[in-house]
């Protein structure tokens, strides 16, 4: 087991190693820079600000410098937002981003594992195709959408009872996160719905579950150990990687509900050619992505006995 | 299979069975979800700050309301940008300030004067930091040499460049303390000019001006600006909390000495959002004082008998022609073809459908103050009548010229926005249906559009200019050979000649026919082809009284805002 985390942990260094280095050198090669602005610079000026943030060296000796901080863990100063550094951008803004990413999966797995198994033990009766109806709406329209829709929803039920139920956007209380994570994880729920349906299903008609029923075990045991158990490996399997998408992928929810994550600056410094945070908040989310799968990894060890025997 | 072998459980009682195990999985995952949510909400309570007593609190005197974004600088040397521009307006004050109308009125300067060499600003001895020590002509000297130090790496150091040296220390040349400012006591500051600048008045109302304090811009070691406590404030409003990216709270500057500035007690920034439609029902939902409008928002605010109110952001949007060598766009008579088939009133009324934006008339918005009155009534632009039959002539007289078979393919270089994309669909159609014309659209996010404008890939660019003082130089100087915005390459003597009288001409009569000059001459020689002045429509809650929404200086001004009683 040591070994095997060992070995995966390498993996994983050397797949962030790569990342970052692809990303610097895409980076550099889209046209247009982030020193450019709507106000013009002399020369002179623009050379001051590019001896500033180190541009005027070689792009290889760029690269040296950068991989040379990155080992430290320090990503330098943002170019919008000047005076901050990516480091603390990072320390203050992910939090909430998480925060808000791991009710959203809590909200989609416990969902998606519930609706799921409920739609597999009531297949093609009412329960099924109401619930299918909704998982189909969820995976096919945007986040966007549902976001600008529930937040016009909202604002309908706080002025026909004249009072907030919940607020219509911001962050800082438990009422603030409560319909934003809600809509974050949808779309991840209606898919693990379907999965889990899915995968109950194929576990009903199994062999072991026949002889389980035929030896005469309670339902509730033969539903809890022998069905769900079993149903949820595959849920477990893309949960890992859910995590780090719906994370990394709250732009549009961050956006609408004014919530002061990191999606925001992940987006707009790809928009604003802001080097140093691009390349901080991928790097970062990388690292992040390739720790989540590599926890599920070690995790369906001990879910599922046979891959630790492995 | 089920057919040979009858199950133990009947299917049916089996389901049951399930089903009720599932519930209690369900109420427990609720039940779960609902502790972890609760500790959650005490870890991300330090990371919000979003809770605040509603649009208007009449109470504690205060209001709420959104920012577009987090400000990216709030170190008035260096910031650019509108978001920190509109913070500074409020919590700093620079010589000279702007009153309700949108006319300069004193700031920290209770008089000055404006000679052809220089220039001398008396300070008031009431205007104070949030320490409690006052601004003097000093702090003036220091910020202004931050500025063009190169080490600093100001963008907007060339602002300053009618300063002596100012220039030259930019480039290195020459040590800060040789700038020609100097502070003749603590109360009177003088400026020397490099060369007669008659507008300085309105240019140190700009934010590169506002002063900085020496002992405490040292005392913060390079994280000056970077929080709240990291920066002394001199205006109306003080920062007393800024959670970044979430909220700010700006609250009433004690030692402020101007009682007609700064009636509520505190104004919150609740919500940091670009989202329009966000802010919409934050503003439905009775949270923020006022919002913007966009086109599809007008019929519902309508409907809700909203009252709505519309200003000019000063910015003026054209189709900028490169006159570089060997292009298209540098033929004269191809320009007037293309000026003469079309009409801005059409892409304004019946295209865009905004209804705060008008079509522009000339390279000089309407607002632009001439010599005391206004620029447009002194100065009349020439009227521009849509003729496609002239329009048809010139465009083969440009084909005989250049001697060309066809046409190739013209290049519209335009931003990603909704409504650039939108004039460009437009103007691609135009030019199709009344010259026969097939313009190819090139669809650039902001920086790379300014990239592809810097190194004048394109025939026709979609681009606009806003103002950064109140003097119709801001946009006067804009074509002329050295002026490194005019990405068109512009380049004709007799326009260099009009700039270079409107620069230092201190006859104010004598100044405006030269920015009359370069008005026909934009308009004959089809420099650009204006397209429309933008406006914003936008809500105020109708418990709010006297906020100002500006054309030049900060976009969004609260300073003279009051609750109504």
């Amino acid at each position: 087991m040591w070994s095997f985390i060992l070995k995966r942990l390498v993996q994983g260094v050397i797949t962030v190693w790569f990342i970052a280095t692809a990303t610097f050198f895409a980076m550099h090669n889209v046209p247009g820079d982030p020193l450019l602005n709507d106000r013009a610079m002399t020369a002179a000026i623009r050379a001051n600000v590019e001896a500033k943030y180190g541009l005027d060296k070689p792009i290889s000796e760029q690269y040296v410098i950068y991989l040379g901080n990155l080992v430290r863990g320090d990503f330098g100063i943002s170019f919008t937002q000047e005076n901050r550094e990516v480091n603390d951008i990072i320390r203050e803004h992910f939090p909430v981003s998480a925060t808000l990413g791991i009710l959203a999966v809590l909200f989609a797995a416990a969902g998606g594992v519930l609706w799921g198994a409920l739609t597999a033990l009531y297949r093609n009766r009412m329960p099924d195709y109401l619930i299918m109806f909704f998982v189909i709406l969820g995976i096919s329209v945007p986040s966007f959408v549902i976001a600008a829709v529930s937040q016009l929803t909202l604002v309908g039920v706080n002025s026909a009872l004249g009072a907030t139920l919940l607020p219509v956007a911001g962050w800082g209380t438990l009422s603030h996160m409560l319909l934003p994570a809600l809509v974050l994880g949808l779309g991840t729920m209606a898919y693990l719905t379907r999965l889990m349906r899915s995968s109950m299903l194929e576990v009903i008609g199994s062999d072991y579950v026949r002889t389980a029923k035929a030896k005469g075990l309670p339902a509730s045991r033969i539903f809890t150990k022998h069905q769900l158990r079993n149903a949820i490996l595959p849920v477990i399997t893309v949960l890992g990687p859910s995590i780090a998408a719906i994370t990394t992928g709250g732009f549009v929810v961050e956006l609408v509900f004014a919530i002061p994550g990191l999606g925001r600056y992940f987006v707009q410094a790809v928009q604003q050619l802001d080097y140093t945070v691009i390349m901080g908040t991928t790097v970062f989310y990388g690292a992040f992505l390739v720790f989540m799968v590599i926890v599920v990894d070690v995790l369906y060890g001990f879910i599922d006995p046979r891959v630790r025997m492995q | 299979m089920n057919e040979t072998i009858k199950p133990v459980l009947s299917d049916d009682h089996f389901t049951r069975s399930a089903g009720k195990q599932l519930a209690l999985y369900a109420l427990l995952a609720l039940g779960l979800l609902g502790g972890l949510m609760t500790l959650l909400s005490f870890l991300a309570s330090g990371s919000g700050g979003g809770a605040s007593g509603g649009a208007i609190d009449v109470e504690n005197n205060s209001i709420t309301i959104t920012l577009r974004q987090e400000p990216p600088q709030l170190d008035s040397g260096r910031s650019t940008d509108a978001a920190s521009f509109a913070v500074l307006g409020h919590v700093m004050e620079g010589l000279l300030s702007y009153d309700r109308a949108g006319q300069l009125i004193p700031g920290v300067a209770d008089r000055w004067e404006i000679r052809e060499d220089g220039a001398t600003f008396w300070l008031r001895d009431n205007a104070f930091w949030s320490d409690g020590k006052p601004v003097t002509a000093h702090d003036f000297v220091f910020a202004w040499r931050r500025v063009v130090d190169p080490a600093t790496g100001s963008q907007y150091a060339f602002i300053t460049y009618p300063i002596k040296n100012a220039e030259a220390i930019t480039n290195g040349d020459l040590p800060t303390q040789t700038l020609g400012v100097s502070a003749a006591s603590d109360t009177q500051l003088e400026v020397i000019f490099e060369q007669a600048t008659p507008y300085f008045d309105k240019l140190v109302a700009f934010i590169t001006f506002l002063p900085t304090r020496e002992d405490f811009f040292k005392s913060t070691n390079g994280r000056y600006a970077a929080d709240a406590d990291m920066l002394l404030y001199n205006g109306p409003y003080v920062l007393t909390e800024w959670v970044h990216g979430a909220s700010m709270r700006w609250t009433k500057n004690p030692y402020y000495w101007n009682d007609e500035k700064g009636f509520l007690d505190a104004i919150n920034v609740a919500y940091i959002t670009t989202d329009v439609n966000a802010k919409l029902n934050l503003f439905k939902d009775a949270q923020i004082a006022d919002t913007d409008l966009v086109a599809p928002m007008l019929p519902e605010a309508m409907e809700r008998r909203w009252h709505i109110d519309r200003f000019m952001d000063g910015t003026v949007f054209f189709l900028e022609f490169n006159h570089r060598e060997g292009r298209i766009t540098r033929n004269k008579n191809f320009r007037r073809a293309l000026q003469l088939a079309q009409d801005p009133s059409e892409l304004v009324y019946k295209v865009l459908k905004e209804a705060a934006y008008i079509p522009a008339e000339s390279l000089f918005p309407s607002w632009i103050q001439g010599a005391g009155d206004l620029f447009r009534k002194q100065h009349p632009p020439i009227k521009h009548q849509m003729n496609i039959e002239k329009a048809r002539e010139h465009l083969e007289l440009a084909r005989i010229e250049l001697g060309l078979d066809a046409w190739p393919p013209i290049v519209l270089l335009t931003g990603d926005t909704p409504v650039s994309t939108l004039s460009a669909e437009y103007y691609q159609e135009l030019f199709k249906r009344n010259l026969g014309l097939e313009l190819r659209i090139d669809l650039q996010t902001f920086k790379q559009r300014l990239a592809k404008m810097t190194s004048g890939e394109f025939d026709i660019v979609l681009s606009g200019w806003g103002p950064d003082y109140d003097d119709a130089l801001t946009f006067g100087d804009l074509f002329s050979s050295w002026n490194l915005n005019n990405r068109g390459r512009y380049d004709s003597e007799e326009m260099d000649g009009y700039v270079r009288i409107a620069q230092s001409e201190l006859d104010p009569v004598k100044r405006m026919q030269a920015f009359a000059e370069i008005q026909r001459l934009s308009y004959e020689d089809v420099v650009v082809l204006p397209m429309y002045e933008r406006g914003w429509s936008f809500v105020v809650d109708p418990r709010l009284d006297g906020l100002i929404r500006r054309t030049v200086g900060p976009e969004v001004d609260y300073t003279y805002a009051s609750i109504k009683k």
